[in-house]
């Protein structure tokens, strides 16, 4: 059984350098993952920001309309078809595109969407005697936000702001389906060399399993360093 | 009866603030003087929050005029940010910024306004916090203060910037019984030390010992307004009879 085991393992991973497609893999999902991340951050806060600015001032009506279309679109479609049209539609012409790029833009836009709406939340959430207390100072809008609304929105929303990314690093695994080489599709291509499942599938199993844990450390730091203000 | 005071400071010309049906304000003109202290009750629902969150535009009224130190603030021309700096506001909810340390909530404003430097800011702070007695608490958040505390440190926030006035709105009403007397004893500081003060306010007694005048509002209007022995000892007006026989 373990004889069976370590010869699998030798065949899977070691055998023509095979690991290789792991690794090659892994680093192309975290940059996939890292990039996207930051648009979809971007993208994310300053919708939220032209929708709460809507919702408390009525200001910013084109933009604001622009936005809730943007986010009816890409909350209501899949996020691989979306990556699809990106690649195959809106680059159709252009084949020396790098997959990397199609993808971080594919992800990062589907994630701002939903940012946008965990920050709108956040910015929703804090209590309005706040925003009074800013503007009777004599902070403007964008310095009321800025100083006093944002840090505490910010606060009050970084656990869904980590789970969305822990969503984002899982959700590149259908990166496949425009043959980008990411870490599920590196261990497929293990499987289709070896025929054997078990090993590659479970090995890349392992290690989003992994990124997700330390993720998930970094997030619940950052929230204890934040909530010092809250005894 | 406002001749012992000095220019006028805030103007108020025919002011309306009409929420759909509602008529929180229906026509008010008044004028607050430098050095006076108002104080303005009423009935639940009489407009007189909606007053003097008009005075600073925090609410914004649909029609007539606030005119500051002069110039009409509600000219939309007019960077009102400017003019809210030197109309200091208390709120019956404190407030505070909770994400950040007293020191930091007094500070914040002169430094990022007032462009004072950070050592100019906080030694302003730090006096202010011995006027009110908390100068300990100047690094702690606003989560470990009790609310009488609480409120001493909005309106040391307020007077960080220099205000020319300063609106108090039911600034004890959140409070609890026992807190009450440590933020009246620091308004009554404030009146007597010349600061021109407008508060909305239940504490008839704060009225007594410390208005200059009191305004009774009701139904969105100025319905009597005397000096406090006149107001509370002869009260003209009906509606005015009745809230004090059931307060008093």
């Amino acid at each position: 059984m373990f004889q069976e085991l370590q010869e699998k393992f030798i065949d899977n991973f070691i055998t023509d350098d095979r690991w290789q497609y792991i690794a090659d893999g892994l680093i192309t999902t975290l940059q996939v993952t890292f990039f996207a991340v930051i648009v979809g951050i971007v993208l994310g806060f300053l919708v939220a920001v032209v929708r709460s600015t809507y919702d408390k001032t009525g200001k910013l009506k084109v933009l604001n309309a622009l936005c809730k279309l943007y986010l009816t679109v890409i909350r209501g479609t899949p996020v691989v078809v979306q990556l699809m049209i990106i690649y195959f539609v809106i680059f159709g012409d252009s084949r020396d595109i790098s997959k990397v790029v199609v993808s971080v833009m594919a992800f990062g836009f589907n994630s701002g969407a939903y940012v946008a709406e965990i920050f709108r939340s956040g910015i929703m959430s804090v209590d309005s005697g706040q925003f009074e207390a800013g503007r009777s100072l004599g902070f403007n809008y964008f310095q009321t936000m800025r100083y006093i609304i944002m840090p505490q929105a910010f606060k009050n929303v970084l656990p869904a702001l980590g789970n969305e990314f822990i969503v984002l690093l899982k959700e590149t695994s259908v990166s496949g389906y425009i043959a980008l080489q990411d870490l599920t599709k590196g261990g497929d291509i293990i499987r289709s060399r070896t025929y054997d499942a078990f090993m590659p599938l479970t090995a890349v199993a392992i290690l989003y399993l992994a990124m997700v844990i330390i993720f998930t450390k970094l997030v619940n730091i950052l929230e204890r360093r934040l909530r010092s203000s809250d005894h | 009866m406002t001749t012992n005071y000095g220019d006028t400071l805030i103007r108020v010309e025919e002011l309306y603030k009409i929420f759909g049906e509602l008529h929180a304000l229906n026509g008010i003109s008044e004028e607050i003087h430098k050095g006076e202290v108002v104080v303005i009750v009423g009935p639940s629902g009489s407009g007189k929050s909606t007053f003097l969150r008009s005075l600073n535009l925090l609410e914004e009224p649909t029609r007539g005029k606030v005119i500051f130190e002069g110039e009409d603030i509600t000219d939309k021309k007019v960077d009102i940010n400017k003019h809210r700096q030197k109309m200091g506001m208390v709120f019956q909810h404190f407030n505070l910024f909770p994400h950040r340390t007293i020191l930091q909530n007094i500070t914040l404003a002169p430094v990022k306004l007032l462009k004072k430097s950070r050592e100019e800011a906080e030694k302003r702070a730090m006096e202010l916090l011995r006027l009110v007695g908390l100068e300990e608490k100047a690094n702690a958040y606003p989560s470990q203060l009790s609310g009488g505390q609480k409120q001493r440190i909005a309106i040391v926030r307020s007077l960080a910037m220099d205000p020319e006035v300063m609106l108090f709105d039911e600034p004890t009403s959140a409070l609890d019984p026992e807190m009450v007397g440590e933020v009246l004893e620091l308004m009554k500081k404030l009146a007597r030390d010349g600061m021109t003060m407008v508060v909305v306010t239940h504490e008839m007694g704060f009225a007594k010992e410390v208005a200059t005048r009191v305004v009774f509002m009701d139904e969105g209007q100025i319905k009597e307004q005397a000096e406090p022995e006149e107001f509370f000892e002869n009260p003209k007006d009906e509606r005015l009879r009745e809230f004090l026989s059931k307060i008093l």
